[in-house]
Protein backbone atom coordinates (compact mmCIF):
# COMPACT_ATOMS: atom_id res chain seq x y z
CA UNK A 1 0.00 0.00 0.00
CA UNK A 2 1.98 3.14 -0.66
CA UNK A 3 0.79 6.45 0.84
CA UNK A 4 1.87 10.55 -0.61
CA UNK A 5 3.04 12.46 3.13
CA UNK A 6 2.56 16.00 2.46
CA UNK A 7 4.40 18.54 5.05
CA UNK A 8 4.62 22.38 5.44
CA UNK A 9 3.77 22.99 8.83
CA UNK A 10 7.12 25.18 8.91
CA UNK A 11 9.12 26.58 6.89
CA UNK A 12 10.01 23.68 4.32
CA UNK A 13 7.74 22.38 1.95
CA UNK A 14 8.34 18.56 1.83
CA UNK A 15 6.47 15.55 0.27
CA UNK A 16 7.61 11.69 0.16
CA UNK A 17 5.82 8.30 -0.94
CA UNK A 18 5.59 5.20 1.09
CA UNK A 19 5.29 2.15 0.58
CA UNK A 20 3.53 -0.08 3.32
CA UNK A 21 4.34 2.39 6.34
CA UNK A 22 8.27 1.98 6.25
CA UNK A 23 9.87 1.90 2.77
CA UNK A 24 10.60 5.34 1.42
CA UNK A 25 9.89 5.08 -2.22
CA UNK A 26 11.02 8.95 -2.58
CA UNK A 27 10.92 11.85 -0.45
CA UNK A 28 11.48 15.51 -1.95
CA UNK A 29 12.28 18.51 0.43
CA UNK A 30 11.76 21.96 -1.12
CA UNK A 31 14.78 23.41 -0.16
CA UNK A 32 17.03 20.93 -2.19
CA UNK A 33 14.98 22.38 -5.12
CA UNK A 34 16.09 25.09 -7.05
CA UNK A 35 13.51 26.86 -7.89
CA UNK A 36 14.68 29.58 -9.07
CA UNK A 37 16.08 27.65 -12.09
CA UNK A 38 12.91 25.38 -12.41
CA UNK A 39 10.68 28.66 -12.71
CA UNK A 40 13.43 29.71 -15.76
CA UNK A 41 14.00 33.02 -13.97
CA UNK A 42 12.59 35.12 -10.88
CA UNK A 43 9.61 34.17 -9.67
CA UNK A 44 6.99 36.32 -8.31
CA UNK A 45 7.75 37.09 -4.99
CA UNK A 46 5.58 39.54 -3.89
CA UNK A 47 2.21 37.66 -4.72
CA UNK A 48 2.75 34.51 -3.78
CA UNK A 49 4.42 33.02 -0.42
CA UNK A 50 6.99 30.16 -0.44
CA UNK A 51 5.08 27.36 0.60
CA UNK A 52 2.33 28.35 -2.76
CA UNK A 53 5.62 27.95 -4.88
CA UNK A 54 6.75 24.55 -4.09
CA UNK A 55 4.04 22.58 -3.48
CA UNK A 56 2.73 21.44 -6.87
CA UNK A 57 6.65 20.77 -8.29
CA UNK A 58 7.84 19.47 -4.64
CA UNK A 59 4.76 16.87 -4.62
CA UNK A 60 4.71 16.20 -8.19
CA UNK A 61 8.87 15.27 -7.56
CA UNK A 62 7.89 13.47 -5.17
CA UNK A 63 5.21 11.45 -7.11
CA UNK A 64 7.43 10.84 -10.34
CA UNK A 65 10.61 9.61 -8.11
CA UNK A 66 8.26 6.94 -6.34
CA UNK A 67 7.27 5.57 -9.91
CA UNK A 68 3.99 5.46 -9.65
CA UNK A 69 1.17 6.94 -10.84
CA UNK A 70 -0.83 8.95 -8.45
CA UNK A 71 -3.80 6.19 -9.25
CA UNK A 72 -1.75 3.65 -7.42
CA UNK A 73 -1.44 5.32 -4.05
CA UNK A 74 -3.86 4.21 -1.36
CA UNK A 75 -4.46 7.36 0.35
CA UNK A 76 -2.88 10.70 0.95
CA UNK A 77 -1.74 11.76 4.43
CA UNK A 78 -0.82 15.52 5.69
CA UNK A 79 0.39 17.64 8.73
CA UNK A 80 -2.83 19.80 9.80
CA UNK A 81 -0.69 21.05 13.25
CA UNK A 82 1.17 22.10 14.97
CA UNK A 83 2.43 24.54 12.93
CA UNK A 84 2.56 27.68 10.97
CA UNK A 85 -1.38 28.52 10.15
CA UNK A 86 -0.65 30.56 6.82
CA UNK A 87 1.94 27.70 6.19
CA UNK A 88 0.08 24.28 6.97
CA UNK A 89 -3.14 25.23 5.10
CA UNK A 90 -0.92 25.29 1.36
CA UNK A 91 -0.38 21.70 2.43
CA UNK A 92 -3.85 20.69 3.77
CA UNK A 93 -5.46 22.32 1.20
CA UNK A 94 -3.54 20.93 -1.65
CA UNK A 95 -3.89 17.17 -0.12
CA UNK A 96 -7.38 17.99 -0.03
CA UNK A 97 -7.38 18.60 -3.69
CA UNK A 98 -5.34 16.29 -5.03
CA UNK A 99 -7.23 13.25 -2.90
CA UNK A 100 -10.88 14.83 -4.08
CA UNK A 101 -9.35 14.97 -7.82
CA UNK A 102 -7.80 11.41 -7.54
CA UNK A 103 -10.89 9.96 -5.46
CA UNK A 104 -8.29 8.64 -2.60
CA UNK A 105 -8.97 8.86 0.90
CA UNK A 106 -6.97 12.15 3.10
CA UNK A 107 -5.59 11.49 6.35
CA UNK A 108 -4.49 14.33 8.81
CA UNK A 109 -1.51 14.05 10.86
CA UNK A 110 0.11 15.60 13.29
CA UNK A 111 3.54 16.75 13.12
CA UNK A 112 4.86 15.52 16.32
CA UNK A 113 3.91 12.28 15.51
CA UNK A 114 5.98 12.22 12.12
CA UNK A 115 9.29 12.29 14.74
CA UNK A 116 8.16 8.77 16.22
CA UNK A 117 7.70 7.24 13.26
CA UNK A 118 10.60 8.74 11.58
CA UNK A 119 12.46 5.35 13.52
CA UNK A 120 10.45 2.55 11.60
CA UNK A 121 11.08 3.65 8.09
CA UNK A 122 13.94 2.72 5.95
CA UNK A 123 15.08 4.16 1.88
CA UNK A 124 13.94 2.03 -0.74
CA UNK A 125 17.76 1.57 -1.80
CA UNK A 126 18.84 -0.37 1.36
CA UNK A 127 18.31 -3.78 2.11
CA UNK A 128 18.58 -3.90 5.52
CA UNK A 129 15.64 -4.73 7.83
CA UNK A 130 14.17 -1.65 9.72
CA UNK A 131 12.67 -2.44 13.56
CA UNK A 132 8.86 -2.65 13.50
CA UNK A 133 6.95 -0.69 15.78
CA UNK A 134 6.63 -2.51 19.43
CA UNK A 135 4.97 -0.91 22.19
CA UNK A 136 4.89 0.44 24.34
CA UNK A 137 7.60 2.44 23.25
CA UNK A 138 8.63 5.73 24.56
CA UNK A 139 10.02 8.59 22.70
CA UNK A 140 12.16 11.35 22.99
CA UNK A 141 11.86 14.66 20.91
CA UNK A 142 14.48 16.51 20.63
CA UNK A 143 14.15 19.12 17.93
CA UNK A 144 14.75 22.99 17.50
CA UNK A 145 11.29 23.10 18.39
CA UNK A 146 9.81 20.71 20.97
CA UNK A 147 11.57 18.64 23.52
CA UNK A 148 9.27 16.25 24.58
CA UNK A 149 8.97 12.60 25.84
CA UNK A 150 5.83 10.58 24.52
CA UNK A 151 4.79 7.11 26.40
CA UNK A 152 3.71 5.44 22.62
CA UNK A 153 0.95 2.81 23.58
CA UNK A 154 -0.04 2.14 20.22
CA UNK A 155 -1.01 2.96 16.77
CA UNK A 156 -2.44 6.78 17.31
CA UNK A 157 -2.13 5.85 21.48
CA UNK A 158 -0.31 8.65 23.10
CA UNK A 159 0.73 10.08 25.92
CA UNK A 160 3.43 13.21 26.75
CA UNK A 161 4.74 12.63 29.75
CA UNK A 162 6.68 15.64 29.82
CA UNK A 163 8.09 18.29 27.90
CA UNK A 164 9.96 21.66 27.78
CA UNK A 165 8.45 24.58 29.90
CA UNK A 166 10.76 27.31 27.91
CA UNK A 167 13.67 26.86 25.57
CA UNK A 168 13.44 23.39 23.64
CA UNK A 169 16.68 21.46 23.25
CA UNK A 170 17.99 22.05 20.04
CA UNK A 171 17.26 26.04 20.37
CA UNK A 172 19.57 26.11 23.42
CA UNK A 173 22.42 24.47 21.50
CA UNK A 174 22.06 27.13 18.62
CA UNK A 175 21.81 29.83 20.83
CA UNK A 176 25.01 28.97 22.96
CA UNK A 177 26.59 28.57 19.81
CA UNK A 178 26.00 32.06 19.00
CA UNK A 179 26.94 33.10 22.29
CA UNK A 180 30.38 31.18 21.75
CA UNK A 181 30.51 33.20 18.43
CA UNK A 182 30.11 29.34 16.30
CA UNK A 183 28.72 28.89 13.40
CA UNK A 184 24.75 28.30 12.38
CA UNK A 185 23.63 25.53 12.59
CA UNK A 186 24.34 25.75 16.71
CA UNK A 187 24.33 21.57 17.09
CA UNK A 188 27.00 20.39 14.64
CA UNK A 189 28.57 23.48 15.49
CA UNK A 190 29.02 22.66 19.29
CA UNK A 191 29.01 18.89 18.72
CA UNK A 192 32.45 19.13 16.82
CA UNK A 193 34.03 22.13 19.11
CA UNK A 194 32.77 19.61 22.57
CA UNK A 195 35.33 16.94 20.66
CA UNK A 196 38.25 19.06 21.41
CA UNK A 197 36.81 20.29 25.12
CA UNK A 198 37.05 18.48 28.36
CA UNK A 199 33.64 18.81 30.15
CA UNK A 200 34.92 18.71 33.81
CA UNK A 201 36.08 22.24 33.45
CA UNK A 202 32.58 24.35 33.81
CA UNK A 203 30.26 23.14 36.20
CA UNK A 204 26.71 23.70 34.68
CA UNK A 205 23.34 24.19 36.10
CA UNK A 206 20.90 21.13 35.17
CA UNK A 207 17.08 21.65 35.95
CA UNK A 208 15.84 18.29 37.03
CA UNK A 209 12.30 19.64 37.51
CA UNK A 210 12.22 16.34 39.73
CA UNK A 211 9.07 14.45 39.99
CA UNK A 212 8.27 15.76 37.10
CA UNK A 213 9.22 14.42 32.95
CA UNK A 214 9.24 18.33 31.84
CA UNK A 215 12.85 19.84 31.27
CA UNK A 216 13.99 23.56 31.32
CA UNK A 217 17.15 24.78 29.40
CA UNK A 218 16.78 28.32 29.34
CA UNK A 219 18.65 28.44 32.77
CA UNK A 220 21.22 26.84 31.20
CA UNK A 221 21.51 29.05 28.41
CA UNK A 222 21.64 31.66 30.45
CA UNK A 223 24.38 30.22 33.11
CA UNK A 224 26.49 29.82 29.60
CA UNK A 225 26.20 33.25 29.07
CA UNK A 226 27.20 34.55 32.70
CA UNK A 227 30.47 32.65 31.90
CA UNK A 228 30.94 34.23 28.32
CA UNK A 229 31.24 37.56 30.52
CA UNK A 230 33.31 36.61 32.99
CA UNK A 231 36.08 36.05 30.39
CA UNK A 232 35.67 39.87 29.12
CA UNK A 233 33.87 38.80 26.29
CA UNK A 234 30.26 40.79 25.50
CA UNK A 235 28.39 37.77 23.06
CA UNK A 236 26.25 40.33 21.82
CA UNK A 237 28.18 42.06 19.87
CA UNK A 238 28.84 38.97 17.80
CA UNK A 239 25.30 39.15 16.53
CA UNK A 240 26.04 40.44 13.13
CA UNK A 241 23.04 39.56 11.43
CA UNK A 242 24.15 37.42 7.87
CA UNK A 243 27.83 37.47 9.35
CA UNK A 244 27.42 35.68 12.46
CA UNK A 245 25.00 33.30 10.42
CA UNK A 246 27.73 32.00 8.07
CA UNK A 247 30.36 31.28 10.45
CA UNK A 248 32.45 33.06 12.93
CA UNK A 249 32.43 37.00 13.00
CA UNK A 250 35.80 38.85 12.55
CA UNK A 251 35.44 40.50 15.56
CA UNK A 252 34.78 37.49 17.80
CA UNK A 253 38.09 35.80 16.38
CA UNK A 254 40.29 37.24 18.24
CA UNK A 255 37.80 37.82 21.18
CA UNK A 256 36.88 33.60 21.80
CA UNK A 257 41.23 33.39 22.16
CA UNK A 258 40.58 34.21 25.36
CA UNK A 259 37.41 31.89 26.32
CA UNK A 260 37.72 27.74 26.88
CA UNK A 261 35.19 27.73 23.91
CA UNK A 262 35.92 23.60 23.54
CA UNK A 263 35.24 23.14 26.94
CA UNK A 264 32.72 25.20 27.37
CA UNK A 265 30.53 23.73 24.53
CA UNK A 266 31.69 20.29 26.09
CA UNK A 267 30.46 21.27 29.13
CA UNK A 268 27.13 22.56 28.12
CA UNK A 269 26.77 19.27 25.66
CA UNK A 270 27.35 17.25 28.69
CA UNK A 271 24.42 19.22 30.88
CA UNK A 272 21.70 19.03 28.55
CA UNK A 273 22.51 15.60 27.64
CA UNK A 274 22.52 14.29 31.21
CA UNK A 275 19.34 15.73 31.71
CA UNK A 276 17.73 14.32 28.18
CA UNK A 277 19.34 10.98 29.44
CA UNK A 278 18.46 10.58 32.74
CA UNK A 279 15.25 11.77 32.59
CA UNK A 280 14.53 9.27 29.71
CA UNK A 281 15.67 6.17 31.69
CA UNK A 282 13.60 7.15 34.59
CA UNK A 283 10.12 7.23 32.22
CA UNK A 284 11.61 3.69 30.58
CA UNK A 285 12.00 2.25 33.88
CA UNK A 286 8.64 3.75 35.08
CA UNK A 287 6.69 2.17 31.83
CA UNK A 288 8.47 -0.67 31.48
CA UNK A 289 8.92 0.06 27.59
CA UNK A 290 10.04 -1.97 24.83
CA UNK A 291 11.83 0.17 23.22
CA UNK A 292 13.15 4.18 23.22
CA UNK A 293 12.95 5.84 20.17
CA UNK A 294 14.52 9.21 19.52
CA UNK A 295 12.85 12.17 16.96
CA UNK A 296 13.92 15.45 16.15
CA UNK A 297 17.35 17.74 14.77
CA UNK A 298 18.86 16.80 18.45
CA UNK A 299 18.47 12.97 18.04
CA UNK A 300 21.51 13.37 15.54
CA UNK A 301 23.82 14.47 18.20
CA UNK A 302 26.63 11.70 18.62
CA UNK A 303 26.89 11.94 22.63
CA UNK A 304 22.94 11.91 22.99
CA UNK A 305 22.81 8.64 21.02
CA UNK A 306 26.01 6.90 22.63
CA UNK A 307 24.98 7.90 26.48
CA UNK A 308 21.14 7.01 25.53
CA UNK A 309 22.32 3.54 23.67
CA UNK A 310 24.75 2.95 27.07
CA UNK A 311 22.41 4.18 29.74
CA UNK A 312 19.47 2.29 28.93
CA UNK A 313 18.60 -1.39 29.18
CA UNK A 314 16.19 -1.54 26.37
CA UNK A 315 16.84 -0.90 22.76
CA UNK A 316 17.21 2.54 21.50
CA UNK A 317 16.93 3.00 17.68
CA UNK A 318 17.98 6.59 16.47
CA UNK A 319 17.12 7.55 13.20
CA UNK A 320 19.16 8.49 10.48
CA UNK A 321 20.11 11.97 10.18
CA UNK A 322 18.23 12.75 7.14
CA UNK A 323 14.99 11.80 8.92
CA UNK A 324 15.70 13.68 11.84
CA UNK A 325 14.50 17.33 9.89
CA UNK A 326 11.54 17.62 8.70
CA UNK A 327 10.29 15.65 5.71
CA UNK A 328 7.67 13.88 4.17
CA UNK A 329 8.24 10.37 4.90
CA UNK A 330 6.82 10.19 8.22
CA UNK A 331 3.74 11.89 7.70
CA UNK A 332 3.14 9.03 4.79
CA UNK A 333 3.95 5.99 7.53
CA UNK A 334 1.74 7.68 9.89
CA UNK A 335 -0.95 7.58 7.25
CA UNK A 336 -0.30 4.20 6.18
CA UNK A 337 -1.21 3.35 10.31
CA UNK A 338 -4.41 5.36 10.01
CA UNK A 339 -5.29 3.80 7.18
CA UNK A 340 -4.96 0.26 8.13
CA UNK A 341 -6.84 1.37 11.24
CA UNK A 342 -9.74 2.22 8.99
CA UNK A 343 -9.10 5.60 9.81
CA UNK A 344 -9.97 8.85 7.61
CA UNK A 345 -10.39 12.48 8.06
CA UNK A 346 -13.36 14.44 6.53
CA UNK A 347 -13.06 16.99 3.27
CA UNK A 348 -13.48 19.42 6.26
CA UNK A 349 -10.47 19.17 8.24
CA UNK A 350 -8.79 22.35 8.79
CA UNK A 351 -5.49 23.45 10.31
CA UNK A 352 -4.87 23.44 14.10
CA UNK A 353 -1.90 25.47 14.55
CA UNK A 354 -1.41 24.67 18.07
CA UNK A 355 -2.90 21.18 17.48
CA UNK A 356 -1.88 18.69 21.52
CA UNK A 357 -1.01 15.40 20.66
CA UNK A 358 -3.67 13.04 22.38
CA UNK B 1 15.19 52.81 42.32
CA UNK B 2 12.23 54.65 41.74
CA UNK B 3 11.58 54.02 38.05
CA UNK B 4 11.81 57.16 35.67
CA UNK B 5 8.35 57.51 34.25
CA UNK B 6 8.50 60.07 31.19
CA UNK B 7 5.26 60.36 28.83
CA UNK B 8 4.82 57.84 27.00
CA UNK B 9 8.23 55.72 28.65
CA UNK B 10 8.34 54.06 31.89
CA UNK B 11 12.02 52.54 32.43
CA UNK B 12 12.79 50.19 35.04
CA UNK B 13 14.49 47.32 36.66
CA UNK B 14 13.48 43.81 37.64
CA UNK B 15 15.92 42.15 40.27
CA UNK B 16 14.84 38.85 39.83
CA UNK B 17 12.97 36.04 37.35
CA UNK B 18 9.71 35.96 39.73
CA UNK B 19 9.89 40.33 39.49
CA UNK B 20 10.17 40.11 35.83
CA UNK B 21 7.35 37.26 36.04
CA UNK B 22 5.49 39.58 37.93
CA UNK B 23 5.94 42.71 35.68
CA UNK B 24 4.62 40.53 32.76
CA UNK B 25 1.62 39.24 34.74
CA UNK B 26 0.11 43.05 35.07
CA UNK B 27 0.89 43.75 31.52
CA UNK B 28 -0.94 40.73 30.54
CA UNK B 29 -3.84 42.10 32.66
CA UNK B 30 -4.13 45.03 30.70
CA UNK B 31 -3.79 43.47 27.13
CA UNK B 32 -6.44 44.05 24.81
CA UNK B 33 -7.21 41.72 21.86
CA UNK B 34 -5.29 43.62 18.79
CA UNK B 35 -2.42 45.15 21.09
CA UNK B 36 1.18 44.42 20.01
CA UNK B 37 4.18 44.01 21.99
CA UNK B 38 7.31 44.40 20.41
CA UNK B 39 10.13 43.01 22.12
CA UNK B 40 14.10 43.56 22.10
CA UNK B 41 17.11 42.27 23.72
CA UNK B 42 19.66 39.62 23.74
CA UNK B 43 19.76 36.38 24.05
CA UNK B 44 19.03 35.80 28.05
CA UNK B 45 17.59 38.92 28.86
CA UNK B 46 14.16 37.58 29.70
CA UNK B 47 12.30 38.40 26.68
CA UNK B 48 10.40 34.42 26.76
CA UNK B 49 10.46 34.74 30.67
CA UNK B 50 8.29 38.22 30.48
CA UNK B 51 6.37 36.85 28.19
CA UNK B 52 5.36 33.54 30.18
CA UNK B 53 4.11 36.55 32.57
CA UNK B 54 1.95 38.12 30.04
CA UNK B 55 0.14 35.00 29.17
CA UNK B 56 -0.89 34.31 33.12
CA UNK B 57 -2.03 37.60 32.90
CA UNK B 58 -4.22 36.54 30.32
CA UNK B 59 -5.38 33.69 32.81
CA UNK B 60 -2.88 31.07 29.98
CA UNK B 61 -2.27 28.08 32.39
CA UNK B 62 -0.27 25.97 29.84
CA UNK B 63 3.37 26.01 29.61
CA UNK B 64 4.46 28.97 27.38
CA UNK B 65 7.16 28.04 25.75
CA UNK B 66 10.26 29.45 22.84
CA UNK B 67 8.65 30.32 19.47
CA UNK B 68 11.78 30.59 17.98
CA UNK B 69 11.67 27.40 15.95
CA UNK B 70 8.21 27.19 15.72
CA UNK B 71 8.22 30.84 14.65
CA UNK B 72 4.64 31.49 16.00
CA UNK B 73 3.17 29.76 19.06
CA UNK B 74 -0.66 30.34 19.91
CA UNK B 75 -2.42 30.17 23.04
CA UNK B 76 -6.22 30.11 23.36
CA UNK B 77 -7.29 28.73 26.65
CA UNK B 78 -7.05 32.33 28.44
CA UNK B 79 -9.24 35.76 28.39
CA UNK B 80 -7.86 36.62 24.61
CA UNK B 81 -5.90 34.60 22.25
CA UNK B 82 -1.64 35.00 22.73
CA UNK B 83 -0.03 35.02 19.77
CA UNK B 84 3.55 34.43 20.72
CA UNK B 85 5.68 35.21 17.75
CA UNK B 86 9.63 35.08 17.54
CA UNK B 87 11.57 36.89 14.23
CA UNK B 88 15.31 35.65 15.75
CA UNK B 89 15.80 32.99 12.87
CA UNK B 90 14.48 35.21 10.37
CA UNK B 91 16.28 38.10 8.35
CA UNK B 92 14.61 39.87 5.81
CA UNK B 93 11.06 41.58 5.86
CA UNK B 94 10.29 39.65 2.79
CA UNK B 95 10.58 36.41 4.82
CA UNK B 96 8.40 37.31 7.58
CA UNK B 97 5.56 38.86 5.05
CA UNK B 98 5.92 35.38 2.88
CA UNK B 99 5.44 32.91 6.03
CA UNK B 100 2.01 35.63 7.19
CA UNK B 101 3.54 35.88 10.53
CA UNK B 102 2.45 39.53 9.91
CA UNK B 103 -1.42 38.37 9.59
CA UNK B 104 -1.49 38.01 13.14
CA UNK B 105 -0.61 41.37 13.97
CA UNK B 106 -3.73 43.52 15.48
CA UNK B 107 -5.97 40.87 15.26
CA UNK B 108 -8.38 38.63 17.89
CA UNK B 109 -5.74 38.46 20.01
CA UNK B 110 -2.11 39.92 21.57
CA UNK B 111 0.25 39.44 19.63
CA UNK B 112 4.11 39.67 21.46
CA UNK B 113 6.98 39.07 19.21
CA UNK B 114 10.40 38.90 20.10
CA UNK B 115 13.35 40.29 18.16
CA UNK B 116 10.91 42.90 16.45
CA UNK B 117 13.91 44.54 16.14
CA UNK B 118 14.64 42.30 13.22
CA UNK B 119 11.95 43.70 11.19
CA UNK B 120 11.39 47.49 12.69
CA UNK B 121 9.97 48.17 9.40
CA UNK B 122 7.17 45.63 9.21
CA UNK B 123 5.88 46.34 12.72
CA UNK B 124 2.68 48.46 13.33
CA UNK B 125 3.80 52.03 13.68
CA UNK B 126 1.20 52.06 16.66
CA UNK B 127 2.67 49.46 19.41
CA UNK B 128 4.57 48.81 22.55
CA UNK B 129 7.96 48.66 22.75
CA UNK B 130 9.85 46.81 25.61
CA UNK B 131 13.52 47.17 25.31
CA UNK B 132 15.61 44.54 28.27
CA UNK B 133 18.97 44.42 28.92
CA UNK B 134 21.17 42.30 31.07
CA UNK B 135 22.22 44.63 34.30
CA UNK B 136 23.65 41.77 36.28
CA UNK B 137 23.10 38.06 36.45
CA UNK B 138 19.46 38.50 37.85
CA UNK B 139 19.09 42.01 37.17
CA UNK B 140 17.44 43.38 34.12
CA UNK B 141 16.76 46.92 32.40
CA UNK B 142 12.89 47.12 31.26
CA UNK B 143 12.23 49.95 29.49
CA UNK B 144 8.55 50.68 27.77
CA UNK B 145 8.09 53.11 25.09
CA UNK B 146 4.40 53.69 24.04
CA UNK B 147 3.31 54.80 20.32
CA UNK B 148 -0.62 55.75 19.96
CA UNK B 149 -2.65 56.65 22.30
CA UNK B 150 -4.18 52.95 23.28
CA UNK B 151 -0.27 51.98 24.63
CA UNK B 152 -0.20 55.39 25.92
CA UNK B 153 -3.57 54.75 27.97
CA UNK B 154 -1.86 51.27 28.69
CA UNK B 155 0.85 52.28 30.28
CA UNK B 156 -0.68 54.43 32.00
CA UNK B 157 -3.16 52.10 34.11
CA UNK B 158 0.51 49.63 34.12
CA UNK B 159 1.76 52.74 35.41
CA UNK B 160 -0.60 53.40 38.50
CA UNK B 161 -0.98 49.52 39.11
CA UNK B 162 2.92 48.67 39.37
CA UNK B 163 3.72 51.88 41.12
CA UNK B 164 0.74 53.33 42.20
CA UNK B 165 1.88 56.43 40.68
Amino acid sequence: MHILGIETSCDETAAAVVTGGTIIRSSVVASQIDLHRQYGGVFPEMASRQHVLSIAPVVQQAIEQSGLAPQELAGIAVTYGPGLAGSLVVGVNYAKGLAFGYDLPLIGVNHIEAHIYGNWLRPAAETEEVSTPVFPSLALIVSGGHTMLILVRGHGDYEVLGQTLDDAAGEAFDKVARLLGLSYPGGPAIQSVAEQGNPRVFSLPRAWLRGTYDFSFSGLKTAVLHVVEQYGVDPHQWKQGVAARNGVAAAAISATRLLPVADLAASFQEAVVDVLVQKTKLAAEEHQVQQVILGGGVAANRMLRTEMTQSLDCPVLVPPPVLCTDNGAPIAAVGYYRLQAGERSSWDLDVVANLALS
Amino acid sequence: MSPVMTGPTIDFFSHSVAQTRRFGFRLGQFAQPGDVFCLEGPLGSGKTLLTQGIGQGLDIHTAITSPTFTLINEYRGGRIPLYHIDLYRLHSDQEIWNLGLLDYLESDGLSVVEWADQAKRVMPERRLWITLRHLSATKRGILMQAKGPRYIALLTSFRRDAFGG
